[in-house]
C-alpha cells in the first residue's frame, strides 16, 4: 500500500482538489484506493456527495474505538472510497498528542488498511501541527502544490529540510504548481524553469482553470465531468509522473 | 458485465442475485418503477455488451477451490477477472500486444496477482474455456436524496454463444449444441460500502416483485446447464456409488465402466497435448482397470479377465515412455534449481534432448492412439461391461462381501510382504511392495462407498504415507537408471557437452541421496501403517467378518504383475 499525502502550510493551493482528482485517476488504473479527508472543512467529503460525519467523531477513530474501517463510505466509483472529514477533526491535534508514538498515530491506525487498498490519499489541512507531522510520517510520497512564486521555492525547501530529519523512513517529496495563470509572466517563469532545475519538483502544472472550480458544483472529479478538458489532461499527466515515482501494481477490491 | 470495486460490496457478504422469469422488459420496467419509489434510478441508456468465457482446468480445479475465472471481452480488448470464495475480485492486467489463446498454462497468462493466485490451484493443469455467453449488462446505479450512488443494481442479460478461438479438442461434447436461446435476465444488488439499508431496501423491492424470483444457480451454472454441461462433470477419481447388497459382479462391472468413461475423456487431451495430467490420469485408469481385472476379475462373467488384461497391459505399456518424459522434464527446473557445483544452464543441452525424445514419444503414442486395435479394445471392452449376458445372474457374492475379503487380502500381502523388508533387501523388494500398496490403494478406493468414510480416510492416509515414501524410493532409482540411459544416447549422438554430462552427473547424485533418505524413512512408515491402529482400522472397514470368497473360475484371478523396466515407472 502507497500513501500520498497533500500538504501545503498554505491553504487554498489546490491539495484537495489534487487530491480528488488524483484518487479518481488512481482508482480508474485499477489500483484500490482510499481517499482520507482530514480537513474538518470536509471539501472532499463534499465533492463525493458523502455526509461530512464519522460516528463518534475523529476521537473514535484516534483513540482506536472505532476502526477507520468501519467508518469508511464508497464513493459514486469504482475502486475508489472515502474516508470523510468530520467537523471534530478540529480537535485532531489535542486527541493526537494524548496518543502513544503521538507523531506516529496515524502510520498506526493507517496499517490495518493495507489488505484492502493498494493507494491512500491523506488530504491534510493547511498547517504546521502534530496532524501535519503525523500526515508526513505516514505518507511514503508527499505531493505539494505550489503556486508560481519566489516564496514557494523557500516553502518547499523548509519542508524537503523538516522531512529530512526524520529518524526512520522518510518520505519523497515531489511538488507540482498548481493554480498556474499562464497569463501571468512571473507564473510562466516560475513553472517552467524550476522543473528543468530541481528533481523534486513536477514537470506538470496544474493550470488555474474554471472547470476546477466546478468541482464543487459538480461533486465530482473533473474527469467525470470534463473528461476532455485541459485540467483532466494536466491531471493525467501529474498521475502518470506519480506512477514512475511509485510503480502499480495488481488490483485486488473486494465486494464481499 | 458491470465491473465492481473497492466502492461495492455484495449483500451479506455474498452476491445476492435474482432471475426474471419471464421473458421481454415488463417485469424489468416494473422493477425500476418500484425502485423509483424509494430511490432515484440511474443508469446507462443502452447496455454494455461482452463476450464472458469461464475457465477452468479439465478437471474444475478453480470451481473446487471456490475461484470462478472470466475473461471479459468488450470491444476487442479483454481481461482476466478472478473471483475468490467470499466474491472478492482480482483483475488482471490486459496483456498488452498479445491475444490470450486457450487452451493455457499459468505460465501464458499476464504477470501479476492473478496469475500468483492461480498458479498453486491450476499447478501443471492447462486453462480450457467452458462455456462463454454474451452478456447485455446495465449497471443502473440507486441514489439517496444528495444523489450519491448508495446501492447498484447490475441487470445482466446473458445469450449462451459459442467458445471463443480455441483449439477442437475444447469444444463442447458431441450432441450437446449449445442452446442460444436467452437465459433468465439475472440481477445483483451490489451494497455500496457504509450504506447497507440501501441495499437491504432494494434487495426486499426485489423480493416482492411480481416476475423476480431469487436465483437458485450461478450465472456459470446456468450457462452450463444450457449446454447440456454440469461443473464437476470430469474427476478422475473412483466415483461410483455401490450398495451393499448389490452383486459383486455388477458393482466390477460398473467400476470398471467408470474407469473406461475416464480413459476415453482424457484421450483428446492427450492427443493435443493440452497438458500432461491427461496422459497421467489415463494411465491410472488403465492401471486401475487392470487391478480391478487382477483382484476381482474372478467375479466378472466368461473369459473376459483373461482377454482384456493383455490389453490393457498393451495400453500401460504404449504410455509409459512418454510419461516417464513428462516427469524427467517437470523435474527438471527443481533439480537444476539444487544444482551446487553445476550451473542450471549445464542442463540445458539435457533439457532440449529430452524435448525431443518426447516429442518422437508423443508421435509414437499418438500414432497407437488412432489405431483401428485401440479404437476396437475400447469399443469391445464397454461392450462387454454393458451388454447383459444369458441366464440368470448371480445375486452372490454380494459387493459387500467382495469388499471385505478382497480388502483384507490385498492388506494381508502388504503386510507379509512390508515384514520381511530388511536393510539388506533389494530395490525390487521395495518396488513390488509398493504395486501391492497400489492394489491396496485401489481397492480401497474401489469399495469406498461401502465403507464409513472416516475409517477409510485414517486407512487411506496411512497408506498414502507409506506409499509417498516408496514412490519417492522407486521414482529416484528409475531416474537415475534413465539419466545413466539418456548421458549414454546423447553421448553416442554427440549431444552431450561435458558440462552437461557433469550437472547430469549431479543430478543423479541428487536422486541417488533422495533414494537413500526415503530408504531410512521406510521403516517407520510401514510400522505405522501396520501397527495395532492399521489392524483396527481394517477390522473397521471389513466388518462384519466377509466369508471367503472363492473364485468361480481360476483362470482368470491368475494375473502375472509385469515385470518390464518400462511398469517399473511411476504412473
Amino acid at each position: 500500500m502507497k500513501v500520498f499525502a497533500t500538504y501545503n502550510i498554505k491553504g487554498g493551493v489546490g491539495k484537495t482538489t489534487a487530491a480528488v482528482n488524483l484518487a479518481y485517476l488512481a482508482a480508474e488504473d485499477g489500483q484500490r484506493t482510499l481517499l482520507w479527508d482530514l480537513d474538518p472543512q470536509a471539501a472532499a467529503t463534499y465533492m463525493f456527495r458523502v455526509r461530512a460525519r464519522v460516528k463518534g467523531g475523529g476521537r473514535a477513530l484516534i483513540k482506536g474505538t472505532r476502526s477507520l474501517d468501519g467508518a469508511i463510505k464508497g464513493t459514486d466509483f469504482d475502486r475508489l472510497d472515502l474516508l470523510p472529514g468530520d467537523f471534530t477533526y478540529r480537535n485532531m491535534d489535542l486527541l493526537l498528542d494524548e496518543a502513544k508514538k503521538p507523531v506516529r498515530r496515524l502510520t498506526r491506525l493507517l496499517e490495518p488498511l493495507a489488505r484492502d487498498y493498494d493507494v491512500v490519499f491523506l488530504d491534510c489541512p493547511p498547517s504546521v501541527s502534530l496532524v501535519s507531522e503525523n500526515v508526513l510520517h505516514a505518507a511514503d510520497l508527499i505531493l505539494v502544490p505550489l503556486i508560481p512564486a519566489t516564496l514557494s521555492v523557500r516553502t518547499l525547501d523548509q519542508l524537503t529540510e523538516f522531512v529530512a530529519g526524520f529518524d526512520g523512513p522518510r518520505p519523497e517529496v515531489l511538488a507540482f504548481f498548481s493554480m498556474v495563470d499562464r497569463r501571468k509572466r512571473l507564473h510562466r517563469e516560475v513553472a517552467e524553469q524550476l522543473p528543468a532545475r530541481r528533481d523534486d519538483v513536477a514537470a506538470t502544472a496544474i493550470p488555474a482553470l474554471a472547470v476546477i472550480e466546478r468541482m464543487a458544483e459538480e461533486r465530482a472529479p473533473v474527469p467525470v465531468f470534463a473528461p476532455r478538458s485541459p485540467a483532466t489532461r494536466a491531471y493525467r499527466d501529474l498521475w502518470a509522473e506519480i506512477q514512475k515515482l511509485a510503480p502499480e501494481s495488481d488490483s485486488l477490491h473486494p465486494t464481499g | 458485465m458491470p465491473v465492481t470495486g473497492g466502492t461495492v460490496r455484495d449483500v451479506d457478504g455474498r452476491p445476492r442475485e435474482f432471475v426474471i422469469a419471464e421473458p421481454g422488459g415488463q417485469p424489468l420496467g416494473r422493477l425500476r418503477a418500484e425502485l423509483a419509489k424509494t430511490f432515484t434510478v440511474s443508469g446507462a441508456v443502452r447496455p454494455a455488451r461482452a463476450t464472458r468465457t469461464w475457465l477452468d482446468t479439465f478437471d474444475w480445479r478453480l470451481y473446487k477451490a471456490g475461484l470462478t475465472l472470466q475473461q471479459v471481452t468488450t470491444r476487442g480488448s479483454s481481461q482476466l477477472i478472478l473471483f475468490g470464495p467470499g466474491g472478492e475480485q482480482l483483475i488482471a492486467a490486459p496483456s498488452r500486444g498479445r491475444r490470450l489463446r486457450w487452451p493455457a498454462q499459468a505460465e501464458a497468462l499476464p504477470p501479476g496477482t492473478v496469475r500468483d493466485r492461480l498458479t498453486p490451484v491450476i499447478g501443471n493443469r492447462a486453462l480450457l474455456p467452458v462455456v462463454s455467453v454474451t452478456s447485455q449488462a446495465t449497471d443502473l446505479r440507486l441514489l439517496n436524496q444528495d444523489q450519491k450512488t448508495v446501492a447498484r443494481l447490475g441487470v445482466d442479460a446473458l445469450t449462451v454463444s459459442p467458445l471463443p478461438h480455441h483449439r477442437p479438442e475444447v469444444q463442447p461434447p458431441p450432441g450437446t449444441p449449445p442452446a442460444l436461446d436467452p437465459l433468465p435476465t439475472r440481477l445483483t444488488v451490489h451494497e455500496v460500502r457504509g450504506y447497507p439499508a440501501a441495499a437491504r431496501r432494494a434487495r426486499q423491492v426485489l423480493t416482492s416483485a411480481a416476475g423476480v424470483s431469487v436465483s437458485r444457480q450461478t450465472a456459470l451454472d446456468a450457462a452450463l446447464a444450457a449446454t447440456g454441461r454440469h461443473a464437476l462433470d470430469y474427476t478422475g477419481k473412483v466415483d461410483v456409488k455401490l450398495r451393499p447388497a448389490m452383486p459383486a459382479r455388477e458393482a466390477v462391472a460398473l467400476l470398471l465402466l467408470q474407469q473406461l468413461d475416464t480413459l476415453e475423456a482424457n484421450v483428446d487431451g492427450v492427443l493435443h497435448d493440452v497438458d500432461t495430467e491427461y496422459l497421467h490420469d489415463l494411465r491410472i485408469a488403465v492401471r486401475r482397470s487392470r487391478s480391478a481385472l487382477k483382484l476381482l476379475g474372478d467375479v466378472l462373467p466368461g473369459d473376459l479377465t483373461l482377454r482384456f488384461a493383455a490389453e490393457f497391459r498393451w495400453l500401460g505399456d504404449l504410455t509409459t515412455p512418454l510419461r516417464d518424459l513428462d516427469v524427467q522434464l517437470e523435474g527438471l527446473p527443481a533439480m537444476a534449481a539444487g544444482l551446487v557445483a553445476a550451473r542450471p544452464a549445464d542442463l540445458e543441452p539435457f533439457r532440449v534432448y529430452l524435448g525431443r525424445r518426447r516429442g518422437a514419444a508423443r508421435r509414437t503414442l499418438n500414432r497407437e492412439l488412432r489405431s483401428d486395435r485401440f479404437a476396437a479394445v475400447l469399443g469391445d471392452w464397454r461392450k462387454a461391461l454393458t451388454v447383459p449376458k444369458a441366464g440368470r445372474r448371480p445375486s452372490r457374492p454380494r459387493a459387500a462381501d467382495l469388499a471385505a475379503d478382497r480388502t483384507r487380502r490385498a492388506y494381508s500381502k502388504v503386510i507379509r510382504m512390508g515384514a520381511a523388508i530388511t536393510d539388506d533387501s533389494p530395490a525390487e523388494s521395495l518396488h513390488t511392495l509398493r504395486k501391492r500398496c497400489k492394489e491396496l490403494r485401489y481397492v480401497l478406493e474401489f469399495f469406498a462407498s461401502l465403507h464409513d468414510p472416516a475409517a477409510q480416510r485414517a486407512m487411506v492416509g496411512d497408506l498414502k504415507r507409506l506409499q509417498d515414501c516408496l514412490g519417492e524410493f522407486q521414482d529416484c532409482e528409475v531416474q537415475q537408471l534413465e539419466i545413466q540411459a539418456l548421458a549414454a544416447a546423447m553421448l553416442a549422438r554427440q549431444a552431450a557437452p561435458a558440462p552437461t554430462l557433469l550437472a547430469m552427473g549431479e543430478v543423479a547424485g541428487q536422486l541417488g541421496r533422495r533414494q537413500q533418505q526415503a530408504r531410512a524413512e521406510f521403516a517407520g512408515r510401514f510400522t505405522a501403517f501396520a501397527g495395532s491402529a492399521g489392524r483396527r482400522r481394517l477390522a473397521a472397514l471389513t466388518a462384519p467378518p466377509a466369508p471367503k470368497i472363492t473364485a468361480p473360475r481360476t483362470a482368470a484371478t491368475k494375473i502375472t504383475a509385469p515385470k518390464t523396466t518400462a511398469a517399473r515407472t511411476r504412473a
